[in-house]
Formats: structure tokens, C-alpha cells, sequence
């Protein structure tokens, strides 16, 4: 017999708010349902009251880790808009940073995946490593989290000629550290017995359910938004896209370890190659009327963002979908069958970030259905009859 | 194991004892605005208040001449936006960053 037992929204197992509904027979889960919006904070409505100047700091905050990736999606978005042209020098520094966000994010998330399944040394290891990263990137960009480096038309700060031997040893330590994590996932048996086999995500139903990034990777989706459809600098940069046919959680953490060691070898191109130049285009105030769709590869996987504009100086539209939202139906599919033990090692697998992916739902008491989408009729007939319950 | 304890046991102290002794901060660090009055036109309409995300200035209007900003230091995020914003230079970033205070009314910064 089946017994349903809610997770969250408060637990000490969870790093962000989120309920899942679990159904379980024994210790195994037979059924998994989740519902989100416990942190939603109402950007893409504040987006529309204030100008794209303002606009790229709040894009920033949508996330405090992958933060280059969400203001290089939405300068991009808006150069388009314009037809600006970015200088090469302002596309190289801009793609740096990028690589820089994605090495800090994923000895983070390795950080973070050792903490889940107990290994707290390895959390330890990896955090103080990622000082490495931070003391980089705020020698050249003045802060350490949210750098706002981004600007419409290219980047505000360039890199001076004594920063880089300082870059250049910090890269190469952080080779070595990861190394060292390579053999540490790959062959140190408390890890891989929690993680081997666990979370198992075929590639039909990965490519079937859209998993993206990282995650996908693990499961031999070859998909990379940097090769496949390039953005910044990528065109000039030559790098291998790391994927692997493990299918489980053990794959991630490899997928993810040799990405930045990837990463790493991108950033000493980028130094060696860096062009003379402007950093910066003057971009005008007014975008003129039009939309765009811009698309990156952050950390997690593929982000897009929606832009629409009227010819004033605010955005009439932004719409903003983040790789975790689209990665949520993979890891539910991939947790039944599991035990109730690997859920927060399997939900940490996909690198959630649920400030990053919250939407508004919708709960329709009266109906007493549960259902998955919304027509416009249905969702006018709710708000004729929530203010036909308020008003008498 | 056995040789990491013992690297261990002879490394430096990595804490640094704060407020005795302290980090050196890289060059450029993003600190407290500072202003200076006679660059400060004036006459544009407030360019620094207009393009602050946090909504940190305030211009206070001197006489018909125009107006000159005030500086909210618990709403600022240290953007610089406001220094890239003027049109005559007039606001850079310093690198002072411990700026707390006991109480929100000595927060907001007047210089002028």
C-alpha cells in the first residue's frame, strides 16, 4: 500500500524552497509530483518600468551564479535590437567572464553534490578552490559576485597588461585543482557508490522530456548552445564539447569536472589572443520597435531570453526561461524507481536554482482539478469570478 | 590521509585577524561614490539619478540653477552605473567598503 508524504516547502535537505509530493511504497517512490513558486519575485513585471540601462542590473539578479551568462543573454538581446556592432576585444572580455562564472559555478555545484551525500571534505576542498575564481574575477571587475560587467554595446572595464600574469597563475592552479577532482569523482568509492547508477536518465527520453545542458550532456545528448549556435567569441575559440553515455548521476559529476578543465584551457586562449581595441559601442538611449529571442549556454545549460520593445527607452516585454525550468520533467522522470534516499543527491544532479525558474501557478480551489496548462478563456472566467467573490 | 595531516600541521595561520589586520583590496575595487561639486554642471537633469537601479540618488535643488545628488549608501549596490552615467565625471567610485553604520540617517551621504 502506497503512502504520500510531502517534501518541503521547508527542509533541511533542500537549499531552496520547493514541495514535492511523494508516493512511496516501502522506500521506494512509485509516483512524484512538485509544485513550485515559493520564490518567485515578480522580475519580468519590474522589467517593464524601468529602462534597459536599469534593466541589466536587474537581469543580473536573477541569479548570483550564473549572473554573466543572464546580462550577456540580455545585451545581446538588445544590441540586436539596435543592429549595434560590439567591438572584438568587448566580445572577448565579455566571453572570459563567462568562462570565469562557469568554472566558479561548477566547483560550486561539486561542492555542493558532496555535501549531499555526505562527503562535507570534499565541500570544503572545492569552496576554497572557488576562491581562486573570485579573487580573479574581482581583480578585473571590482566584485566578486553580481559584477556587472556587461554593458549595451560591449563591456565597461578592460584588462590592463599586469593583470595578466596574475590570470594566467590563477588558471593554472585551478587545472591542477580540478585534477585532482577528476580522480577524486572518478575513483574514490564513497563517492561513486552513492552516485553510480543512481538517477538513471536514458538519451531518448532525455532528448523526449528536454533536458538541457550539462545534464543532458551526461546522457550523450551532444547539444552545446557555444558550438551549435555561437554567440560572443566563441566562433574564434576551438574547444571540445564534453559529453559522456554513463546516463546517472556519477556522469554529471565527470560531465562537469572535465568542463572545467575545458574551461580553463578557453580562458588561456582568450589571454593570448586578446585583440587590441574598443572595449565599448556607444549605444543610443531609444530601441527602436521590434523583438528578439537571445539565447546562451550559462553554466546550467541553455538560457533564452524574450525581448520586445516599443521604441521608448523600457522594454515592453521580457521573458526570461532558464535551463533549470526546462531540466524539472528529466529529474522527476528519473527519480521513480529510486529510493527515497537519493532525492536530494538525484535533485541536486540537475544543479537546481529555483530563484533562477519560479513562475506564477495558479491554484483553482474551486474546480478541484489538477491540471497542467491554462487557455486565456479559462484564466479570464478565474479572474471574473475571484473579484465577483471579493466584491459581494 | 597521512601525508596531508602532516603538510597541515606546519602551514600558516590562513585567518586573517580583522579589524587588526586586514585584506589589501585589488586596484579599482567598487566602494562609496564620491562626488566631486565643482565638476557637477548642475544644469543636466539628474543623468545620475535617472540611470541608478536602486533608485540610490535624490537630487536636491540648489536654487534655479539646478540640482546636485545625494547618495542613499544602504540602497546603493555599488553598480557604478552613476559614475558612468555623468556626462562631466563628476561621481567615481573610491575604494572605501567598510561603511557600517548604527543607524539608517547616517547612511545617507551629502557631499557637498
Amino acid at each position: 500500500m502506497s503512502v504520500s508524504i510531502p517534501i518541503g516547502p521547508q527542509h533541511p535537505a533542500l537549499k531552496e524552497p520547493t514541495h514535492l509530493m511523494v508516493t512511496l511504497d516501502g522506500e521506494r517512490i512509485v509516483d512524484i509530483d512538485m509544485r513550485l513558486g515559493y520564490n518567485h519575485r515578480g522580475i519580468e513585471k519590474g522589467a517593464e518600468l524601468r529602462n534597459y540601462i536599469q534593466n541589466i542590473y536587474l537581469t543580473e539578479r536573477i541569479c548570483g551564479i550564473c549572473n554573466v551568462a543572464h546580462t550577456s543573454t540580455f545585451c545581446q538581446g538588445v544590441e540586436e535590437l539596435l543592429g549595434l556592432e560590439v567591438p572584438k576585444r568587448g566580445l572577448f572580455i565579455r566571453t572570459l567572464l563567462c568562462e570565469l562564472n562557469r568554472i566558479h559555478s561548477h566547483l560550486l555545484w561539486l561542492g555542493v553534490a558532496g555535501h549531499e551525500v555526505g562527503f562535507d571534505t570534499l565541500f570544503m576542498y572545492s569552496w576554497r578552490d572557488r576562491e581562486i575564481v573570485m579573487d580573479l574575477i574581482e581583480l578585473i571587475s571590482g566584485n566578486r559576485v553580481n559584477i556587472a560587467i556587461n554593458a549595451i554595446g560591449g563591456v565597461r572595464r578592460d584588462i590592463s597588461d599586469d593583470m595578466r600574469p596574475q590570470i594566467l597563475q590563477g588558471i593554472s592552479q585551478l587545472e591542477a585543482r580540478s585534477q585532482y577532482y577528476l580522480e577524486v569523482a572518478s575513483t574514490e568509492v564513497t563517492f561513486v557508490r552513492r552516485t553510480q547508477g543512481v538517477g538513471k536518465l536514458p538519451k531518448e527520453k532525455a532528448i523526449e522530456l528536454c533536458a538541457v545542458g550539462p545534464y543532458a550532456r551526461a546522457s550523450g545528448v551532444d547539444y552545446d548552445a557555444r558550438r551549435d549556435d555561437p554567440f560572443a567569441a566563441y566562433p574564434y575559440l576551438d574547444f571540445k564539447v564534453i559529453t559522456s553515455d554513463r546516463c546517472d548521476v556519477l556522469g554529471t559529476a565527470i560531465v562537469r569536472v572535465l568542463e572545467i578543465m575545458e574551461s580553463c584551457r578557453m580562458c588561456r586562449q582568450i589571454i593570448e589572443e586578446l585583440p587590441p581595441g574598443e572595449i565599448k559601442a556607444k549605444a543610443p538611449r531609444k530601441v527602436p520597435p521590434g523583438e528578439v529571442v537571445s539565447k546562451t549556454e550559462a553554466p546550467r545549460g541553455e538560457l533564452i531570453h524574450y525581448i520586445r520593445s516599443n521604441g521608448s527607452d523600457r522594454p515592453e516585454r521580457l521573458k526570461v526561461r532558464t535551463p533549470t525550468l526546462a531540466d524539472i520533467p528529466s529529474v522527476l522522470y528519473s527519480l521513480r524507481g529510486g529510493y527515497i534516499a537519493d532525492i536530494p543527491i538525484v535533485f541536486a544532479a540537475i544543479d537546481p536554482c529555483m530563484a533562477c525558474m519560479d513562475r506564477v501557478i495558479l491554484l483553482d480551489n474551486d474546480s478541484g482539478k489538477t491540471k497542467r496548462m491554462t487557455t486565456w478563456e479559462e484564466l479570464r472566467e478565474y479572474g471574473i469570478r475571484w473579484y465577483a467573490n471579493k466584491k459581494g | 590521509m597521512f601525508p596531508e595531516i602532516w603538510r597541515h600541521l606546519f602551514k600558516k595561520r590562513a585567518t586573517v585577524l580583522y579589524p587588526f589586520e586586514r585584506l589589501k583590496v585589488p586596484k579599482d575595487l567598487r566602494g562609496k561614490p564620491v562626488f566631486d561639486e565643482k565638476k557637477c554642471a548642475l544644469k543636466c537633469k539628474g543623468a545620475c539619478a535617472i540611470d541608478c537601479p536602486a533608485k540610490a540618488i535624490v537630487m536636491e535643488k540648489i536654487d534655479e540653477k539646478g540640482s546636485r545628488p545625494i547618495f542613499l549608501l544602504d540602497r546603493c549596490t555599488f553598480c557604478g552605473q552613476c559614475a558612468e552615467s555623468c556626462p562631466f565625471g563628476a561621481i567615481t567610485l573610491s575604494e572605501e567598503f567598510e561603511l557600517a553604520q548604527y543607524d539608517r540617517k547616517s547612511l545617507v551621504s551629502k557631499q557637498w
